[in-house]
């Protein structure tokens, strides 16, 4: 099982989802994040997708989840890169992802993030 | 599905009269091709046509049918696109057997050979039109999707700030089309701030109204922030009594006043010099 | 056509690839080709979670008016669905994840069929035309 690996860059954790994730993963990187945010005490999270070609609703539900986990411990979640195609067929899936911030890419993520405290 | 008539008298009939069947097809072909095509072309196409329905009337080969289908609608579709009309292309094909006839015309007994090869030449004028009107279909296709992408730019009004002015009717087909061209441009430029200009829109009902937010929805997954302008007061209204709710999308009369509102969203103002 | 088993969570993400690979192959746009596979996992992972495994079958199909297009069968022989009707207007919200996703895969293709009895497993085709 692939495991995504999540950074620690100052108060902001980073992840980048490079490959096609199965279920497992997906769920494993759920509870990795939330491992992560208890024990550093960061305040964003970026969550990088612009190698991701499908979001399906498993994933939208992880990504969701991510987010109202994060704001738990007092962190905002932004989910930058998304790919037009995906955003597209999200929209057409009806699937919000409310709760999550979004941004064209890391850089503007980052803003988001320091602009917010 | 393929023609298949099988007469194997016809066939070997065919054979033994090649070049006399094929010369006068020839001639009849020319006759109505009226010098747009050369005869030593037209005797080539005909040549490769005879070959092929003399295959299908032996009934020895079981792919004949399936080719000779697939050469009749390449010579009807080079036809259509040449500028031939579908009865000009059928014509020809017919020809077929006046040729034939002219021969076996004083062998009585020939009769039930001739019928099956008739009813074969039949059907294959028939696939000519069928052939003609689906390359006129698909050039209604590609002129539809032409005209629909020329109808739909995306323009940048300022550093971060692009705009979509919508003129005409905003159906299903032409939402996919702007969301695509919203979403790719808000990537290729880097852009927080989409200005959707609906002035261009005749009638904004529901439905028009759901393509809106689709759209809208669609560019803030990739970060943007947008503002519908371009309401006019009759649409206003109808939005209204239609009770349909835009929810926290910005929403301004004029393209000026949403590129004003993007403006200071961006911390920007407008000075005199 | 060609058949898929999916017993795991690698055969979805196997599914996904091959009819990734089949739309592409076959001209559909690359919204089309997300739509599709997205679609295609959705209805995988039913089989798999839903109906206790199954198989997908890709097939690769031609329109009336000469249209190429990409179809795609799953079955199980799980419990099946007490209510289609509800499954196909429930669970989209964005939380409560009891949803079978059977809605939002419609909305992505262009023709969708469902077959299920409790108890005799559940079929479902969709199909997804080029432009």
């Amino acid at each position: 099982m692939e495991r995504v690996p999540i950074l620690k860059i100052g108060q902001t954790l980073f992840v980048s989802i490079q490959i096609d994730l199965q279920d497992e993963s997906v769920i494993r990187l759920q509870e990795d994040l939330a491992d992560e945010l208890a024990a550093s005490g960061a305040h964003g999270v970026i969550i990088d997708i612009t190698a991701v070609e499908i979001v399906d609703s498993f994933i939208g539900r992880m990504l969701t989840t991510i987010g109202s986990i994060s704001r738990l411990f007092d962190a905002e979640t932004v989910l930058v890169g998304m790919r037009p195609a995906v955003a597209i067929t999200l929209t057409e899936l009806g699937l919000s992802l409310k709760g999550v911030r979004t941004a064209l890419n890391a850089e503007k993520g980052l803003e988001i993030l320091n602009g917010k405290s | 599905m393929d023609v298949v008539v099988t007469n194997e008298r016809m066939a070997a009939y065919l054979r033994d009269n090649h070049d006399k069947v094929v010369g006068r097809w020839t001639d009849l072909v020319v006759a109505g091709v009226r010098g747009r095509t050369s005869r030593e072309e037209v005797r080539r196409e005909l040549e490769d046509l005879y070959a092929l329905v003399v295959r299908v009337l032996s009934g020895a080969d079981e792919h004949a049918a399936g080719e000779l289908t697939a050469a009749l609608t390449e010579l009807s579709s080079g036809r259509a696109r040449d500028g031939f009309t579908p009865s000009e292309t059928a014509v020809g094909v017919f020809s077929l057997k006046e040729a034939v006839y002219e021969l076996v015309a004083d062998s009585p007994d020939l009769v039930p050979e001739f019928y099956a090869l008739s009813r074969l030449v039949d059907d294959l004028g028939l696939r000519t039109f069928e052939a003609y009107s689906a390359t006129r279909e698909q050039i209604i296709t590609d002129q539809a999707t032409a005209m629909l992408e020329l109808s739909t730019p995306v323009v940048r009004l300022w550093e971060g700030i692009i705009a979509v002015p919508l003129v005409g009717t905003l159906d299903s087909a032409r939402t996919q089309l702007v969301m695509e061209k919203l979403l790719d441009t808000l990537v290729a430029t880097g852009a927080d701030h989409a200005v959707i200009d609906i002035t261009g829109v005749p009638t904004v009902d529901t439905e028009v109204a759901q393509h809106l937010l689709k759209t809208v929805s669609a560019a803030r997954l990739l970060g943007a922030d947008c503002t519908i302008s371009g309401i006019r007061p009759q649409v206003a209204q109808t939005i209204v009594s239609l009770g349909i709710e835009f929810g926290d999308i910005a929403t301004k009369a004029s393209l000026a006043d949403a590129l004003a509102l993007a403006l200071r969203q961006a911390g920007m103002k407008v000075v005199p010099l | 056509m060609d058949e898929l088993s999916i017993q795991s969570g690698d055969d979805v993400v196997r599914v996904r690839q091959f009819v990734r690979n089949a739309a592409a192959d076959n001209g559909l746009s690359l919204v089309d080709q997300t739509k599709l596979v997205t679609a295609a996992s959705e209805l995988a992972r039913n089989t798999l979670v839903h109906g206790g495994g199954g198989t997908a079958r890709v097939e690769v199909v031609k329109s009336a008016n000469g249209r190429a297009g990409v179809k795609l069968y799953f079955t199980d022989e799980g419990p099946g669905i007490p209510d289609i009707e509800q499954a196909l207007t429930d669970g989209w919200s964005t939380g409560t994840g009891l949803g079978l996703g059977l809605s939002g895969a419609r909305r992505l293709v262009d023709e969708f069929e469902l077959t299920s009895k409790p108890g005799a497993g559940t079929s479902v085709t969709v199909v997804k035309w080029s432009r």
